[in-house]
């Protein structure tokens, strides 16, 4: 019988979830490297049992581990992030230049095709990769070198590349996504990038037509339909329907259009998920009241989601990488919260169940779909 | 014999327990016992020091002697006992976070 096995990393280690395909018996194994943040971990599409960790605390700096055998056992590969050349300075918090320093990988996108290839998403915002499984990393330097660089400037939680998507009709089509700088997207294979913001209005920034300078908090697609993203940017959902080259908001009907996270339903790509936050200055579910909502019309015609859901005094948060879907006929939706707890949903969001309660805090959370 | 002591996480990195011994040669200094525990132990390379620079990361002290060596240059020679092996150099995680 098919299963999942979902890869959760906290603030103090990372934990593996295992399950048969009814999603409602689950064997817990970790903390895997207890102590440290792991702020992804995730598997290759091409080799299941080939995963990989960012490891990483402020007095050590970063690892990255692999393990070959489903996260059994991990062996620390390279964990060198130079910037290519000179890097230069991008602006910092109080608009004068600063010079980019790495300070952690905040996401790994393992390719499609080749277990041993795999994007890093860095803070300061840069992406690298490896073609040898993580024991050297070269750094793609077109998107950093882009002539806007110079003005990105970090969010309150860095300057960091968080959002790494391939499109699966092109292998040279590429997006990514920076806070606060925006979305880009590469059409030759990552040598060069551009901003594709435009539609997104952000408070604060002075130019209704700015092309960077956005804070985009998080971008999701379904594969067969590649030309349409998901967007939950600092405030408001967005849409394109043309890879980028426009945005609409989508927003419509939510309780508040702040948030971190969005996922696309495995099966049906019209059906899109996000987890309202009061807002930015309130980083909790309005009313405490923790509540998924589902469009199945693309956006708009906003469901909640509760059953299952803690419904008073929930003040837990659910971070940008923290939202997961399965590939199993009935389309399982994973999330994690700032409170310790993962949810499962076996049924696209109708009744939810948590797997665990009291992990630490959940900075990522991924799902395997097993044979 | 110079012995080195690592703090736990990175004990659990290197899979040692107790202290580390390493053959270093004169001169004794923070920057040629860390060149020889890097050398035994290529997983601790940039978790203690820079990869290029060396600079030590922020939140890492050097100690030997009930003395904060952290800030001596690398290249200047350990107290004698740590170079004869009776004190041990202390890598130690400062104290932060939660």
């Amino acid at each position: 019988m098919s299963g999942v096995r979902v890869l959760v990393g906290t603030r103090k280690g990372a934990f593996i979830l295992t399950s048969d395909g009814r999603r409602e018996d689950w064997e817990i194994s970790g903390p895997h490297f207890g102590g440290w943040e792991i702020y992804h971990l995730t598997g290759s599409p091409a080799d299941p049992s080939r995963l990989y960790a960012s490891q990483s605390t402020g007095w050590f700096g970063q690892l990255i581990q692999r393990s070959d055998d489903g996260g059994r056992t991990w062996e620390a590969v390279g964990n060198r992030f130079e910037y290519d050349g000179v890097p230069g300075t991008h602006q910092w918090f109080d608009g004068t230049p600063h010079p980019w320093e790495f300070a952690r990988v905040w996401h790994l996108e393992p390719s499609p095709a080749d277990p041993d290839t795999v994007y890093a998403g860095v803070e300061d915002a840069a992406l690298f990769r490896t073609k040898d499984g993580g024991q050297t990393w070269q750094e793609l330097p077109g998107l950093r070198r882009h002539r806007s660089g110079p003005s990105w400037q970090p969010g309150a939680g860095g300057m960091c590349l968080h959002t790494i998507i391939f499109d699966p009709s092109d292998a040279r089509r590429m997006f990514v996504a920076i806070s606060a700088a925006g979305a880009f997207r590469t059409d030759d294979g990552g040598e060069t990038w551009r901003p594709i913001n435009r539609g997104l209005h952000t408070e604060g920034i002075p130019d209704p037509d700015a092309e960077v300078g956005h804070c985009v908090h998080r971008l999701a697609m379904h594969p067969s339909r590649p030309e349409v993203l998901f967007m939950q940017k600092h405030w408001d959902v967005m849409r394109t329907d043309d890879a980028g080259e426009s945005w609409h908001e989508i927003s419509e009907g939510l309780p508040s259009d702040f948030g971190f996270p969005i996922a696309v339903h495995a099966h049906e790509p019209d059906t899109v998920y996000v987890v309202p936050i009061k807002s930015d200055s309130e980083h909790y579910p309005p009313d405490g009241r923790l509540r998924v909502y589902r469009s199945r019309t693309g956006g708009g015609d906003w469901e909640p989601l509760t059953k299952g859901l803690p419904q008073h005094d929930c003040y837990v948060n659910v971070l940008r990488d923290a939202m997961a879907v399965d590939s199993l006929d009935s389309c399982g939706v994973y999330f994690g919260t700032t409170g310790g707890q993962v949810y499962v949903s076996a049924d696209a969001g109708d009744t939810w169940a948590p797997i665990v309660r009291d992990l630490p805090a959940v900075l990522s959370v991924e799902v395997q779909t097993l044979p | 014999m110079i012995r080195v002591v690592l703090p736990a996480h990175l004990k659990a990195l290197a899979k040692v327990q107790g202290e580390v011994e390493l053959d270093v040669a004169a001169p004794v200094t923070p920057g040629s016992v860390l060149d020889a525990l890097e050398a035994r132990y290529p997983v601790l390379r940039g978790t203690i020091r820079d990869h290029g620079t060396h600079r030590r990361r922020a939140f890492v002290r050097y100690y030997a002697c009930e003395r904060d060596l952290s800030h001596d240059p690398p290249d200047m020679p350990l107290p004698e006992p740590v170079a004869a092996g009776t004190e041990p150099f202390m890598i130690v995680g400062a104290m932060a976070g939660g």
